[in-house]
């Protein structure tokens, strides 16, 4: 924790953006001066996630005898950049030379490689420290295989650029030299590793290095989910229900067999909701080609029962959730008094703002490839997730876990989208049902849009008083909205910590009289997380209101904004504030 | 019998004849390079270039190319080192890439036409080839640095 406690007076962006994410005091700061001297160890909540924090040397990185030199990505790259920057921390701390540097992607394994759910922003933030150790490591284990092959004291020794170097004598011996001796090496305990001071840096923060894929990217040979090719490969897509939850009634696919090319007309029995990340069902069409069972499923006759939720009207739902921010709500977070503030305020502003539905709607919408016979599963998905991806093709197919293999293509966008593996489970459904044979899912735009897990809906009001000098006396927001969680347990009815705590809980403003509160709201369509999730309705009411505020008091928004967040000073959210389990300090 | 050149290569082509060049392309001649996005020419990912001019694969049906020469990305330069290709490594244009072979070819055939196009002209020239990363400066930036040689 200690680079957290950042001097108030003395925070470097870096350390600002660090405090934000790992503490519950909200750092607020008026100047920022650049940080010095090296990373310090710092926790994160990735110890908490499944697989936790893996940093060893033997798992991430493989040296040949030609002195190549091999990292594993274990993250998904969505655009992000972290399949470079991850392995760039490894070869920086390993001072391997970049040209000399191949990059890997690994399958699905916690286990083996930790924590892969590439989401909530957080792979440089848990895994730069670790792969920081891990390169580290293997350097410290390269100088003490050149030591022993020399006979000398390992301080004699050093690493630089790919090669170690007797510094009395000037003899060098190659990474490739002493691969073998040094990969035999137990790793170094942590608290013997020693990283790099930032100075030393070869390439982080030097804007020197390119993403690995770019000459791919550049040439189309760049492998994308969708990109799948192998021998026997089929094609499929699905006609699934329109409304949440709903079934297939009755199907007709005469017609569609008749289209050439099209070769299987298979069920998928849809999950209820909560149906968290099963395939919502449907009938799907296998063909030779993607365009034949798109015809073919043009052709389908397809009847639905679209059960409880077939009334869903949403611009109904709208004067629904606005009714109920009208009134008052669940209170989650309380100072003063906001309704006697607001009722002896000499002017009160009201504002309702509401935020539609909002497809992930990805460049490269979702698609997978499986391959399920002889007892195992192969996998290739652009998969945010390939861990849980993993386990639930194990539990969806009866297999175990080890007889399942998720290969990890590049994802063309993710946002949060492509961590929900239904569309894998489709595909090795149909693998299944097709003797064996690999098939590619491929989801249309149309079919992205209409069956999302969208970003919900919001209703945000928020009421303000302001005093005789138009200082903002009193604040009350509420926020109405269907959770996240109603795609994964039964009618959780109101906003959860997660998704109060993103921007609404935590508005860092010094107003004396403060109140937030969030209404009931059923959920109608399958609900998920789109990347900055809630900060997307709160944020956004938040800032807009301030906005508005400013207008009316005929005042700047810089200023207006800058006034309400006050003296420099710790910001303490509620104890319902979360951030992704990130420690917070106290 | 549908008989096109893709790349220069002569194909002949006996399937559904109202199939997309897109998934003629990828499907049957394992040309992954050019994207589906829409399938309705709203985003330019699947944008090669037929007869030299730039054209969306996946509102194309083959019978549509019949006799005519299409070049994709994987055609575009036989090392990948076309200008424009050069122009987007040298400033590290894609994020996920995603759309980046369609954007290429759009601004491939944008130089073909006008050597050195304005800004607006680049902006119009590039309006239908969407980037969901927001890459946009750093191809306009790329377009012209490739019709400068800088």
């Amino acid at each position: 924790m200690r680079a957290l406690n950042a001097n108030l007076e003395n925070v470097s962006r870096r350390g600002f953006l660090k405090g934000l994410l790992a503490t519950g005091g909200l750092v607020v700061a008026a100047e920022f001066v650049p940080a010095r001297g090296a990373l310090a160890a710092y926790a994160t909540g990735a110890a908490k996630m499944t697989g936790g924090v893996v940093s060893d040397p033997h798992v991430f990185i493989a040296i040949d005898p030609s002195g190549l030199v091999t990292i594993v990505a274990h993250r998904a790259e969505m655009g992000t950049g972290s399949r470079t920057s991850l392995p760039m921390a490894v070869a920086d701390e390993l001072e391997a030379d970049w040209s000399r540097v191949k990059v890997v992607q690994s399958p699905g394994d916690e286990q083996k490689y930790g924590n892969q759910n590439t989401d909530g922003s957080r792979s440089m933030r848990h895994f730069i420290q670790p792969m920081r150790q891990c390169g580290a490591a293997m350097r410290q284990m390269l100088e003490t295989a050149a030591a022993q092959r020399w006979n000398v004291n390992v301080a004699e020794v050093q690493a630089q650029n790919h090669e170690i170097i007797h510094k009395p004598s000037g003899r060098k011996l190659g990474y490739g030299d002493l691969a073998a001796a040094a990969g035999a090496l137990p790793t170094p305990p942590a608290d013997q590793i020693k990283l790099k001071d930032e100075a030393q840096f070869r390439y982080l923060g030097k804007g020197n290095v390119q993403i690995v894929d770019l000459f791919d990217i550049t040439t189309g040979r760049a492998v994308y989910g969708i990109d799948i090719e192998l021998p026997g490969l089929k094609y499929a897509v699905i006609a699934r229900p329109p409304v949440m939850g709903g079934k297939l009634a009755s199907y007709d696919a005469a017609a569609a067999m008749k289209v050439p090319g099209v070769e299987k007309i298979v069920v998928i029995e849809g999950t209820p909701p909560p149906s968290k990340f099963q395939p919502v069902g449907g009938v799907a069409v296998v063909a030779r080609n993607t365009w034949a069972a798109l015809k073919g499923r043009d052709a389908l006759i397809v009847h639905w029962d679209d059960g409880p939720h077939a009334s869903y009207d949403s611009a109904a739902y709208r004067a629904q959730l606005e009714e109920t921010s009208r009134k008052p709500g669940k209170v989650v977070r309380n100072e003063g008094d906001a309704d006697k503030a607001l009722s002896e305020a000499a002017k009160t502003i009201t504002a309702e703002y509401y935020i539609p539905h909002l497809p992930h709607a990805t460049m490269e919408p979702p698609s997978a490839t499986a391959r399920v016979a002889n007892g195992k599963c192969e996998a290739w998905a652009a998969t945010q997730s390939p861990g849980t991806t993993r386990t639930e093709l194990a539990d969806k197919l009866g297999l175990k876990p080890e007889d399942v293999t998720v290969n990890v293509t590049l994802l063309g966008g993710g946002f949060g989208r492509k961590s929900k593996p239904d569309y894998v489970l489709e595909a090795a459904l149909l693998s299944r049902e097709t003797g064996g044979a690999p098939v590619k899912v491929v989801w249309t735009r149309e079919d992205d849009l209409h069956n999302d897990y969208l970003h919900t809906v919001s209703a945000e009001r928020i009421e303000a008083g302001l005093d005789a000098q138009g200082r903002v006396v009193a604040w009350r927001h509420r926020s109405v909205a269907p959770t996240i969680r109603a795609t994964f347990v039964p009618d959780p009815k109101f906003e959860q910590p997660g998704e109060i705590s993103q921007g609404l809980i935590d508005v860092p403003f010094a107003i004396a009289n403060l109140r937030c509160e969030v209404g009931e709201a059923e959920a109608h369509t399958r609900i998920g997380w789109f990347r900055s999730v809630s900060n997307i309705p709160h944020a956004f009411a938040v800032q807009s209101f301030v906005a508005e505020l400013a207008r009316a008091a005929q005042r700047d928004p810089k200023d207006m904004l800058i006034e309400l967040l006050g003296p420099a000073r710790k910001v303490h959210p509620p104890a319902e504030y979360t951030n992704y389990d990130e420690p917070l300090e106290t | 019998m549908v008989k096109l050149r893709v790349n220069g290569q002569e194909q002949s082509f006996d399937g559904d004849p109202s199939m997309p060049l897109l998934w003629y392309l990828r499907d049957e001649l394992g040309l992954t390079g050019t994207k589906y996005g829409c399938g309705a020419a709203l985003c330019g990912a699947c944008t090669v270039h037929i007869d030299g001019e730039a054209a969306r694969a996946c509102i194309t049906a083959v019978s549509d190319v019949g006799g005519r020469s299409v070049i994709t990305i994987e055609g575009l330069d036989p090392q990948g080192n076309h200008p424009v290709q050069k122009a987007w490594r040298a400033l590290n244009v894609p994020q996920c890439g995603y759309c980046q072979a369609g954007q290429i070819m759009q601004a491939a055939a944008l130089l073909a036409s006008n050597k050195n196009p304005s800004e607006d002209e680049i902006n119009s020239a590039m309006s239908g080839n969407i980037c969901r990363c927001g890459c946009y400066q750093r191809i306009t930036a790329a377009i012209k640095a490739a019709a400068t040689g800088a």
